[in-house]
């Protein structure tokens, strides 16, 4: 029983993590029809970034590691509407170019990166608490997977607060479901896509910050592993749902480590025919629109 | 003809390749009056709406918008200068409420989509000009129903009200009643009606003879690319050019 309320909250902590990068991605794919495989650089760049100036305010401290959270959410909405401005906006409409553009952008940061702090992932300090286990009826359960998850139940909170109360969230909303139609109503969507992309890329910083928590070192691949998990929860989500990115990162998450522990470390196989089996029987994703 | 005519269209033609698909219109809407295009299938009635409304340029002639030249301006230009228009297919977001729809709407007037960190809700002012604007249409009663699950009419209705959130001054309607359930008719022309008596330009695509006949001011009759005849309905129901065309292509 504890090994199965362990392996539960580790998944969902996991799932947080991937929350926080596949949000952005399903409202960035769902909004503007680009799959960013950039992605997973804002969210090292993010990590390395605020590993760098928390550990000058005070390595392995609370202070050290909330102020590495903040800037890496900085770092990840600045870089992100950047990304939007200067490589995503001037081919707008054509998906093919965008796409490339992001790949080659996701490859040549990882060799930036690489170039600055090596190839090897560099171990971290971290607060004493988040080292340590807090027992829930019998089950260890380590303390970061806490962090991960209220960091990922906020974040939702305010990206839902955003898109259903405020006049740029009906605009996303609306442009999620026809882009052209926002469009024939006068109002200029660009400005929302550069708010999405940086939105999605707060996101992915925090996540990148998280991801070093959660691994306990950070390393110029981090993104670009995570980002892989972040698309399969994606398009099992339903791109361009946000609470179906929601469901289906706990779900993958916990898939994994369940199939991780019990089937032999074949956690990523059965994502994989999870991925497969959603795509058979609902093309669309769990919550994805339906196409008319 | 008029002091001011809210739209004026010069000697338009529209040529694709080879394909003459508009030739030669010239036509005048008033302020204030509503004009209805009838013609067989393929006569170019989408055509013109689409050369109006800036969906297509048109290879000669101009469009003039309360005297302005807008002939190669594109759609959301015209939008800004005030002029809206429907669709064939119906066009909301059935995702949105109904409510949510028509604000959106008004948010492209407004500009209330310039300031990301407002919280706008209740109470502000593209609240009020979407409730103002669902009450025109009689549909305020489904103000938080999702637009998705309302009748076709219903969908057409607040299609309407969120031109009207637009403030159009010319509104181009697209075959308002097609798909439109019998028991919806009346409503929708009763809602039209009150959209040309509030003083807007109307101009509008529609295959029900009877409502058109006896709504519009006047009739534009297309025919192959050419505009065959714009008269009052009972001046082009008795012209026999017109009856020709229309009995030439009975099926």
């Amino acid at each position: 029983m504890s090994t199965v309320l362990l392996l539960l909250i580790t998944g969902i902590g996991l799932g947080a993590l991937y929350f926080l990068v596949a949000s952005g991605l399903s409202l960035i794919y769902g909004l503007m029809g680009v799959l960013n495989f950039a992605h997973g650089s804002f969210l090292t760049l993010a990590g390395f970034l605020g590993w760098e100036v928390g550990r000058r305010i005070g390595d392995g401290s609370w202070a050290g590691l909330l102020t590495g959270m903040l800037v890496g959410l900085v770092v990840g909405a600045v870089v992100a509407a950047l990304t939007e401005l200067i490589f995503i906006r001037p081919l707008y409409n054509r998906h093919i170019e965008q796409v490339l553009v992001t790949v080659g952008l996701g490859l040549a940061s990882v060799a930036l990166f690489e170039g600055i702090w090596g190839t090897d992932p560099i171990q971290i300090r971290l607060p004493e608490w988040l080292g340590g286990t807090t027992d829930v009826l019998g089950a260890n359960i380590p303390n970061d997977r806490w962090l991960l998850i209220a960091t990922a139940v906020v974040v939702l909170g305010l990206i839902v607060l955003f898109l259903q109360r405020t006049s740029y969230g009906l605009v996303i909303r609306a442009g999620v479901e026809n882009r052209t139609m926002v469009t024939a109503l006068g109002i200029d969507v660009r400005r929302a896509f550069t708010i999405v992309f940086a939105i999605g890329g707060a996101a992915a910083g925090l996540g990148g910050v998280l991801a070093s928590v959660y691994y306990g070192q950070v390393g110029a691949h981090q993104g670009t592993s995570l980002l892989i998990y972040a698309f399969i929860v994606t398009v099992i989500g339903g791109l361009g749902s946000l609470t179906g990115a929601a469901i289906a990162s706990v779900l993958v998450a916990v898939i994994q480590q369940f199939a991780n522990f019990y089937l032999g470390g074949t956690g990523d196989l059965a994502i994989v025919l999870a991925l497969a089996a959603v795509l058979l029987v609902r093309p669309t994703g769990l919550m994805g629109k339906v196409k008319h | 003809m008029f002091d001011r005519p809210a739209l004026q269209l010069d000697a338009v033609g529209l040529q694709i390749g080879g394909a003459r698909i508009l030739h030669d219109v010239t036509l005048q809407v008033g302020t204030g009056e509503m004009v209805g295009v009838i013609g067989p299938n393929g006569a170019g009635k989408t055509t013109l709406f689409n050369i109006i409304s800036g969906v297509m340029i048109p290879t000669s002639g101009t469009v003039r918008l309360a005297g302005n030249d807008v002939t190669g301006h594109k759609v959301h230009q015209r939008a800004r200068v005030g002029l809206g228009r429907t669709f064939q297919t119906s066009s909301v977001f059935a995702g949105l409420t109904a409510g949510e729809n028509v604000r959106l709407a008004a948010q492209s007037k407004l500009g209330g989509a310039t300031s990301p960190w407002r919280f706008p809700r209740e109470g502000d002012e593209a609240a009020g000009v979407a409730r103002r604007c669902l009450e025109e249409v009689g549909l305020v009663h489904h103000i938080g129903t999702k637009a998705g699950v309302l009748s076709h009419g219903d969908k057409r209705k607040l299609e309407i009200a969120m031109l009207i959130a637009t403030e159009p001054e010319v509104v181009l309607l697209d075959e308002p009643m097609a798909g439109v359930g019998s028991g919806d008719v009346a409503g929708l022309v009763e809602v039209i009606r009150r959209l040309h008596a509030s003083g807007r330009t109307v101009l509008m695509v529609e295959h029900h003879m009877e409502v058109l006949l006896g709504l519009v001011d006047r009739v534009a009759v297309m025919h192959h690319g050419e505009l065959l005849a714009i008269d009052t309905p009972k001046a082009v129901m008795a012209n026999s050019q017109v009856q020709q065309a229309y009995l030439g292509e009975t099926v």
